[in-house]
């Protein structure tokens, strides 16, 4: 047993409506102080399973403690977490320093406590001269930060937040990020963070929770998550991957052999124990391109598309597989022309054996 | 590009057929309410004396009193109904799935669709059989009974029109039910609720078919008044206090609109 205790700990949790099932037996630990993130792409329970944090979805089977305690029975009012809905729900008839200030209110803590509580958070969020609007009068971003405001005024343990940033234009979603995880680090609050955006989960978060179907396809940091990814849809999922079919000739521990299209062995780290045909990740911009002669791999170039700071060859691997290789757009190197016949060299480390 | 609904073939006599034959009794009413002769169909010159006969003329303590019923039933009916059908909107539309929820949409809108004077046989058959007496009671009773659809209405609408998020944010941020429906939810729900409650009103108000069914012997109300006075053939007066309800009518449902624009402006 840990020492530390989790913030959350979810135990083989099931949740069924009908007959279909949005949870199939998720366990998962969060820790305290961690900015803890579930990713997945929408209908695979992850907002689902924010909302039986909160409160407001029952457990079918399983258990959810917080700090120890079970929680299931508990009204949302009597858990001590605060959530940070999708579209926001601040009370429109109510100004945004009343908004601010409601779960104080309804703590019992006193008019003029929970007014300098209140103006503290705003000043936290940057809304300080906003405290006498109403929620209509703000922009999208202001309104996420009363949010915000809201939900930590009361001091809760853990903080839920449902896509937040979500309804955010492109701009203000990454400087949000940078702020959240800063609020994070300064509160000492768990974050739990619910988005379909990979691109907010790697930037975030301690430790992320890819979900797909219901289950948890696994847990780690983004670096685990990103450069150890266990099966085809974290690796797929996570990021942009070359994903070919290939057979392997020896297990050896967490290393395997492979055969790769053309004939040329590799061996790389393995997610599989097991040998017999799998799929094998190797992230496009962890391949160089090289001469014929020392090359892990031959192919065509069928296409280059100009991205600004990087180029994207698309080129068709021997044995006639769709292939993307991304480099770094430099002086230094050379543009294969479409047509031209390439090397490929897989870098250390950038290709994975997956478990299916 | 669309021509405007003014280019259809007969758009304009239709309006003007419409707008005579919904409007025109109003006005001659209205119009000879003001008439200065004793007679219902001549034109003898620009008068108060009819509204002041409504106030003091012989039938004044008869008209008073029945207007003094109408104003207390409708006031009360009113404010019962609206108490009822915002506890059964939020209960269907707040409550999730129940069993009898279909029914129960069908049992509080089926008033609106059976027809009047059958409810108020039923009704008064209900009293005899159940032993009250009929009189101011009875007719509260009643009205309370069939404002709650109307009342309803408005307030059902306004209620499906609000995301079930700010309750829950409510909730979330440690407010209990009461809590989040009192201070949240309801004030949401306001303009529906007046909406709703400025309808029921004005039907109480204006109710008659029922009322006459079960207002027993000497109870009047102002409907029943007015019908009453006008057996004995048509008055001037009548006119006046036609005119008067009118007026009354015209500003609530003036209310009533403005109260759901204002509303449907916040979210």
């Amino acid at each position: 047993m840990a020492a530390v205790q989790d913030a959350v700990d979810i135990r083989n949790v099931t949740k069924r409506y009908g007959s279909f099932t949005a949870l199939d037996g998720v366990s998962l630990g969060i820790a305290d102080n961690e900015f803890f993130t579930l990713l997945g792409p929408s209908g695979c329970g992850k907002t689902t399973l924010l909302r039986m944090i909160a409160g407001f979805e029952e457990i079918t089977q399983g258990e959810i403690r917080l700090f120890g305690d079970p929680i299931a029975g508990r009204d949302p009012n009597h858990r001590p977490v605060n959530t940070v809905f999708q579209h926001y729900a601040l009370f429109p008839h109510m100004t945004v320093r009343d908004n601010v200030a409601f779960g104080l209110k309804m703590k019992g803590m006193d008019a003029a406590s929970r007014r300098a509580r209140a103006e503290r958070m705003l000043e936290m969020v940057h809304l300080s001269a906003f405290a006498d609007r109403m929620p209509a009068q703000l922009s999208g971003g202001q309104q996420q930060r009363v949010a915000l405001a809201r939900a930590l005024a009361p001091e809760p343990r853990v903080l839920l937040l449902d896509e937040p940033l979500s309804a955010l234009d492109l701009k203000l979603r990454q400087a949000m990020r940078v702020e959240l995880k800063q609020l994070q680090e300064e509160t000492g609050i768990t974050f739990i963070f619910v988005t379909h955006d990979q691109e907010e989960a790697l930037t975030m978060s301690d430790r992320i929770a890819v979900m797909s179907a219901g289950q948890v396809q696994q847990i780690g940091t983004a670096r685990e998550i990103y450069e150890a990814p266990v099966n085809r849809f974290v690796a797929d999922f996570i990021g942009e991957t070359n994903l070919i079919e290939v057979e392997v000739t020896r297990v050896d521990g967490d290393r395997a052999e492979v055969v790769l299209p053309g004939g040329h062995r590799l061996t790389c780290p393995s997610a599989s124990r097991t040998g017999g045909r799998h799929a094998l990740s190797i992230r496009p911009e962890r391949m160089s391109v090289v001469a014929e002669a020392g090359a892990d791999m031959l192919a065509v170039v069928e296409r280059v598309v100009y991205l600004g700071t990087d180029l994207q060859l698309m080129v068709r691997l021997e044995g006639g597989a769709e292939f993307h290789v991304r480099l770094q757009n430099s002086a230094r190197i050379a543009v294969p022309e479409p047509g031209a016949r390439i090397g490929l060299r897989i870098e250390d480390g950038a290709a994975r054996l997956l478990a299916d | 590009m669309s021509r405007g609904v003014r280019h259809y073939p007969g758009f304009g006599w239709m309006t003007v057929l419409c707008l005579v034959i919904l409007y025109a009794p109003l006005i001659v009413v209205t119009v000879y309410s003001f008439n200065g002769s004793t007679s219902i169909t001549t034109w003898g010159g620009f008068s108060l004396r009819w509204y002041v006969d409504v106030f003091t003329g012989p039938e004044a303590p008869r008209f008073k009193a029945a207007a003094w019923n109408s104003l207390t039933i409708a006031l009360i009916a009113a404010t019962v109904a609206t108490a009822i059908a915002t506890a059964a909107a939020v209960a269907m539309h707040r409550a999730g799935g129940f069993r009898g929820r279909s029914l129960t949409f069908a049992l509080i809108n089926l008033p609106l669709m059976v027809p009047e004077i059958v409810v108020a046989v039923a009704t008064l058959i209900f009293f005899t059989m159940v032993g009250i007496t009929t009189g101011y009671m009875t007719i509260l009773i009643a009205h309370i009974t069939f404002c709650i659809p109307f009342a309803y209405l408005p307030i059902a609408a306004r209620l499906q029109g609000i995301d079930e998020g700010y309750e829950q944010a409510a909730r979330d941020l440690y407010a209990g039910r009461g809590q989040a429906f009192f201070l949240v939810l309801l004030p949401l729900m306001l303009p529906g609720v007046i909406s709703g409650y400025l309808l029921a009103f004005i039907i109480s108000l204006d109710d008659f078919i029922i009322t006459n069914f079960v207002k027993g012997a000497g109870m009047e109300t102002l409907p029943t008044a007015i019908f009453g006075s006008v057996k004995q053939g048509i008055k001037p007066n009548i006119m006046a206090i036609s005119t008067l309800m009118l007026a009354v009518s015209a500003v609530f449902v003036t209310l009533s609109y403005l109260v759901n624009r204002v509303g449907r402006k916040s979210p």
